[in-house]
């Protein structure tokens, strides 16, 4: 069978409705840049080049002043105060900090952390790493649709426990946590509760008050903003919460993250984190309009599909799916003037399929078959209409030629199979 | 990663796809590799009983593009070979003509495992003895 793949040329840079090629929807990997974003940037990096520690000259106060408008609005979107917003170099940084601090200074208290299954590396190996030190790590299991049973978490907590670690929104099923519950509970039991926000801060309303969070990491390159810089919130009243610092040498930052700070990166964070106050209510109205027609479009289209995670707790843009019978590397090769990712084996540094999927109970073979969709600001409805048809003309040729559409289709049940091992 | 041109010409159009008869005694069937492995390769020859040559295969594969393109290069090369010339095609074979990379190779070794399987399967339906016909004795 000799097909027409539309394997395109890097010279046509444009398809037949008119969309841009290729198209970017992988925005949970990262963001391109507002350009708002960057004009904001642009004079901190050759006119107002100070170090913003340089307290006794123009120069320095340029900078301090670039960054104390950034920690402001930084502050403003999550509704914190300026003295709570550390800057660091992105939300890994951020975790390892809230982890290992808080770790650090509470130890005489407990060395009890309690995390999810299902959280960002950066929050596992940091865990995994205090394990070794001797720390106890509970990695509470999730439901189905991908949320954490607060009764798993209330039977959890004991009198050694000191940090509670969830994070907001994942980023691989886009699913959001109850946080504001988790905090309540946390706060009820006097252990700090800690959340990776990296995928939730600018595109859902984040409250540290109203959600009862103690600690949480913030990620510029997630919401059209630079790479290589991020924030940590940290509590200081109702109650005060301390970190200590991972990184030493010279006490900036309260003392809670030493280093030459990041001008014109921390004045871009603050550039974004406006931005998305402003724009949040349209536009993720708009994202999600976006995402149910790109979901409404395949599911109308295309038989045995499957959503992984709650429709109902998800970030507006995200769609994860597994297409049965058809392997998630193949798929992405079929459309590759399409920018997404899979949670099969074959595209993973590790070779294995996604753990968060695993989490949900979603079979390897369904996990094998999985697209994540990253809808953004940038993206229009023709794109979604383009990779809604691509994927779909793509996976029905990937039907054609599997092994196990066939059996499915002769009535075969693929879970009695014997399979011959490899 | 980027996939070598063959294996993305394989990819495209690849050769050999469909089905064959695995009823019929001339039809080889190897169903190699597993679906929580990501991998599964569906390889048909069909040989002529009296001079044992290859004469038609068809492949349905399961699998990344370097899968498909491994098996649908097996296809290719086993036609018009004789059972024993397609038991010397070596994974190393395919990896070679298709670039692959570390990584990709055992996608190499699934195409000639699914070979073997196909070529084992014919060979078996032919060791079977034909039932004996009993004379009804009168």
């Amino acid at each position: 069978m000799s097909t027409d793949v539309k394997t395109m040329p890097q010279e046509q840079q444009v398809a037949a409705n008119g969309v841009k090629l290729p198209i970017y929807m992988d925005n949970h990997a990262t963001t391109p840049m507002d350009p708002r974003v960057l004009e904001e940037m642009l004079p901190y990096f050759m006119e107002k080049f100070g170090n913003a520690a340089s307290r006794n000259h123009s120069f320095g106060w340029a900078g301090e002043e670039g960054v104390e408008t950034a920690r402001e609005r930084v502050a403003k979107l999550v509704g914190a105060t300026t003295k709570e917003i550390i800057f660091t170099s992105g939300a890994t940084e951020s975790d390892n900090l809230a982890i290992k601090g808080v770790a650090e200074m509470y130890k005489e208290k407990g060395n009890h952390i309690i995390t999810a299954v299902t959280e960002h590396k950066a929050v596992l190996d940091t865990c995994k790493r205090l394990e070794k030190y001797g720390y106890r790590v509970t990695y509470l299991p999730v439901q189905k649709d991908g949320l954490v049973d607060l009764d798993d978490l209330k039977r959890a907590i004991d009198d050694k426990t000191i940090l509670v670690t969830i994070m907001a929104a994942n980023n691989e099923i886009g699913v959001l946590q109850p946080v504001a519950e988790i905090g309540k509970l946390c706060r009820e039991r006097g252990v700090i509760f800690h959340t990776d926000a990296t995928q939730a801060v600018g595109k859902v309303p984040v409250d540290v008050n109203r959600q009862n969070i103690d600690v949480m990491s913030i990620s510029a390159h997630k919401m059209y903003g630079p790479k290589g810089v991020g924030a940590l919130y940290v509590r200081r009243k109702n109650p005060r919460v301390q970190v200590s610092a991972i990184i030493d040498g010279g006490g900036h930052e309260r003392g809670m993250r030493s280093g030459t700070l990041n001008v014109p990166g921390i004045v871009g964070l603050g550039k974004a984190c406006l931005i998305c106050m402003e724009d949040m209510p349209k536009e993720s109205c708009h994202l999600a309009g976006m995402r149910n027609r790109l979901r409404d479009n395949i599911m109308e289209r295309l038989d045995e599909v499957y959503i992984n995670g709650s429709m109902e707790h998800r970030l507006p843009g995200n769609l994860n799916i597994s297409f049965a019978y058809v392997e998630g590397e193949s798929l992405l090769m079929g459309i590759n003037d399409v920018a997404v990712s899979s949670g099969s084996a074959c595209t993973s540094a590790t070779l294995e399929p996604s753990y968060v999927l695993k989490a949900l109970g979603t079979g390897d073979d369904l996990a094998h078959s999985s697209i994540r969709f990253g809808i953004g600001r940038f993206n229009t409805e023709a794109e979604i209409d383009y990779v809604a048809d691509r994927v779909i003309e793509t996976v029905q040729r990937l039907r054609e030629l599997s092994p196990l559409y066939e059996m499915a289709k002769e009535g075969v049940d693929l879970k009695q199979v014997k399979w011959a091992a490899e | 990663m980027s996939y070598s041109d063959k294996v993305l010409d394989h990819y495209s159009h690849p050769r050999n796809v469909g089905s064959m008869d695995k009823g019929s005694t001339d039809v080889g069937t190897g169903l190699v590799g597993a679906p929580e492995c990501g991998d599964v390769m569906k390889l048909q020859i069909k040989v002529n009983p009296e001079t044992s040559v290859i004469e038609d295969a068809k492949f349905k594969t399961f699998g990344c593009g370097s899968a498909i393109a491994s098996s649908s290069l097996a296809t290719e090369w086993v036609k018009g070979k004789t059972v024993d010339e397609a038991l010397q095609i070596k994974n190393t074979d395919i990896v070679k003509e298709l670039s692959l990379p570390p990584v990709k190779i055992h996608c190499s070794v699934l195409a000639e495992d699914a070979i073997r399987a196909a070529i084992h399967d014919w060979k078996k339906k032919r060791e079977t003895p034909k039932p004996e016909i009993v004379e009804a004795r009168s």
